[in-house]
């Protein structure tokens, strides 16, 4: 069983004036291929400070992280930003788009930081413009489409890569409920494809979307409900 | 991927084009003000290396009149100290190839109804060679012609123009110099401004001996105003005063301790020092203008600053998405770089507009050099690397949770 994510005794803490302040206490977990988890809790549950470690934005302070195999927590900055490039595709609640670039450019974004050269950049980020529905948004800018649109072509984005892991932060919490239900629609079908997804959510019309939810409160899972069974995970892979 | 970040740098200079503008005109004010400069400078130092070859090489003056007579200054050259027989003298010396003794004064010269206000040379032909000065037309006058004070003229191409205009042709004609008539034999050929700024074409050219006795009627026979000495080289120049100094003061029985009563000076180290001079000015010049540069640069880090910060955002969005601290900081050091590389395009035109300007309406010469265009792009470049690298190195440096989250 291929391990996309293992985390253990994993520790977090911030430097205050108050003295140092945990926020992440002993958290251990495994994400394999081709799952779908939520992660849901309250607000400063930890779970955005976990979503930035999974993410390789941010490191613990003690405990280990391997994503696709490579060792985070000892990584340089380089190579985490590799790995974001790569392996991450990025889904924020605000959906985060270059106001001034064109929708082709905002998605094709990342190949520059991985080196792809203008035609195979333009090549892939049409492709994935239309699999999420935009063929013809092009060369439109994002504040010219609505705001749903503007997740899909932030999805695009974030797929435009071919990567392993797709980490969405409250994807849906700009959003009414119709389009959120659309969006959601295409996390499952990317999940189906067998891309790994990870939701951090507090709804949990949301998150019964997912195979798999975990909770979070006070720094610590404190519940993980698995749906799908390993052996319909790799039914599906 | 250096050319879509060079496309990158290009949109955001777009995106705000009257800030981009703005700060770009100190670039712009800089640059130019630096080419115009030193257009101006280089303009200066052309015209002093004409006058300069202009003048003749390896060139002695020697003037007669002591250089400082006591309290009582006369001017140099009024005393009558220096003759003929000096000159002949002069010339017999080893390091001195040629020798010109010129007698001068102004005169109304007159061809048919016209009148005109010149100076007269007298000279012999040996003249010619000392200033390096040849003749478009006719020829020049001989030794016999010295010998037997002809009547003859040589004329510069300021008299021509405003005697004879352009139909006439001069040579063979008569004009009168202070009544008596000269024939024309020949044309000087076109020498410009002298290095005190005289009109040199502005002149007529009489054989010695006729200036003597038929126009300025010295009151000693032979005397002249003035010894023209050629040396044989620039490496002899000192040998040369030296000799001329001693060979005088021996022939004029000026005893050990006394003045002299002649003055020797060497024309072509004062058209050095001039030249030298000159060129310290463009310097001096150009160092004041890129003073300017240095405060575009200065507009340039504060607007970048600012741009960091407004764009804190978008910073972290592209670290997400995979941008190493390098691809940050490189694409807001380009931004810099073509701020400036574009301010300083514009400031160039700026400069060599300027340099035609001043050259249409001051009539000074400014000259745009490849070198001073050059110059202003590496300085250009520099400018926006070093106060562009400050900037980029703070959006490197953000720590992107923080950033993503800056609103």
């Amino acid at each position: 069983m291929d391990r996309v994510i293992e985390v253990s005794h994993l520790y977090k803490s911030y430097e205050t004036a108050a003295g140092p302040f945990s926020v992440l206490k002993d958290v251990n977990l495994i994400i394999e291929k081709g799952d779908y988890v939520a992660i849901m809790g309250p607000s400063g549950s930890g779970k955005s400070t976990f979503m930035n470690i999974l993410g390789c934005l941010d490191s613990p302070t003690s405990g280990d992280y391997f994503l696709d195999g490579y060792d985070v927590a000892h990584l340089g900055g380089n190579a985490l930003a590799q790995l974001r490039n790569k392996t991450i595709g990025f889904v924020f609640q605000g959906f985060n788009l270059l106001a001034r670039s064109s929708l082709l450019d905002n998605v094709a974004l990342p190949l520059v930081y991985s080196g792809q050269d203008k035609r195979i950049r333009h090549e892939k980020a049409k492709q994935v413009l239309t699999k999420v529905g935009l063929a013809q948004y092009f060369n439109s800018r994002p504040n010219q489409i609505s705001g749903g649109q503007q997740q899909r072509v932030a999805i695009a984005r974030a797929l435009v890569n071919s990567p392993t892991l797709i980490l969405a932060d409250e994807p849906t919490g700009n959003l009414d409920s119709k389009t959120s239900e659309e969006i959601m629609t295409l996390f499952d079908d990317l999940n189906k494809e067998g891309i790994t997804v990870i939701l951090v959510t507090h709804e949990n019309d949301i998150a019964a979307h997912a195979k798999r939810q975990i909770r979070f409160l006070d720094g610590k899972v404190i519940e993980d409900s698995s749906r799908a069974e390993p052996a319909m995970v790799e039914e599906i892979v | 991927m250096f050319a879509a970040m060079l496309g990158e740098a290009w949109h955001a200079m777009g995106a705000n084009r009257l800030r981009t503008f703005l700060t770009m005109l100190g670039m712009m004010i800089g640059v130019g003000a630096v080419v115009l400069m030193m257009a101006i400078g280089e303009g200066a130092q052309q015209s002093i290396k004409r006058s300069i070859s202009s003048m003749g090489s390896n060139l002695f003056i020697v003037l007669s009149g002591p250089p400082n007579a006591g309290a009582a200054r006369s001017a140099t050259g009024n005393a009558a100290t220096l003759n003929v027989r000096d000159a002949d003298a002069i010339s017999e010396l080893d390091v001195v190839s040629s020798v010109a003794p010129v007698s001068m004064g102004n005169a109304q010269i007159i061809y048919s109804g016209n009148n005109w206000n010149t100076s007269i040379i007298g000279t012999t032909p040996s003249y010619f060679q000392v200033r390096d000065w040849s003749i478009s037309e006719g020829y020049i006058f001989s030794d016999s012609d010295i010998r037997s004070a002809t009547r003859v003229a040589l004329i510069g191409k300021t008299v021509v123009e405003n005697l004879f205009g352009d139909e006439i042709d001069p040579v063979g004609k008569t004009i009168r110099i202070k009544q008596s008539p000269f024939v024309i034999v020949g044309v000087l050929d076109r020498k410009g401004q002298s290095l005190d700024g005289r009109d040199q074409d502005d002149t007529i050219i009489v054989p010695l001996t006729t200036a003597q006795r038929k126009l300025f009627g010295n009151q000693v026979p032979g005397s002249v105003r003035q010894i023209l000495v050629q040396a044989e080289s620039d490496k002899v120049m000192t040998q040369a005063e030296e000799g001329i100094n001693n060979l005088l003061r021996q022939r004029h029985n000026v005893r050990e301790g006394s003045d002299n009563d002649f003055s020797v000076r060497n024309l072509t180290a004062i058209a050095n020092t001039a030249a030298e001079t000159t060129r310290t000015m463009s310097l001096l010049l150009g160092a004041i203008a890129s003073i300017s540069l240095l405060v575009g640069g200065i507009g340039i880090m504060n607007i970048m600053l600012v741009s960091v910060t407004e764009r804190t955002r978008e910073i972290g969005i592209r670290m997400a998405i995979g941008a190493r601290e390098r691809d940050i900081l490189l694409q807001f050091l380009l931004e810099a770089l073509m701020i400036s590389i574009v301010g300083c395009l514009i400031g160039v035109l700026i400069g060599i507009g300027g340099a035609m300007f001043v050259k249409t309406f001051f009539g000074t010469d400014a000259v745009v050099s490849t070198q001073s265009i050059s110059l202003a792009f590496i300085v250009a470049a520099s400018v926006g690397v070093f106060f562009g690298f400050y900037p980029a190195r703070k959006a490197a440096k953000l720590n992107p949770i923080e950033a993503l989250r800056y609103q």
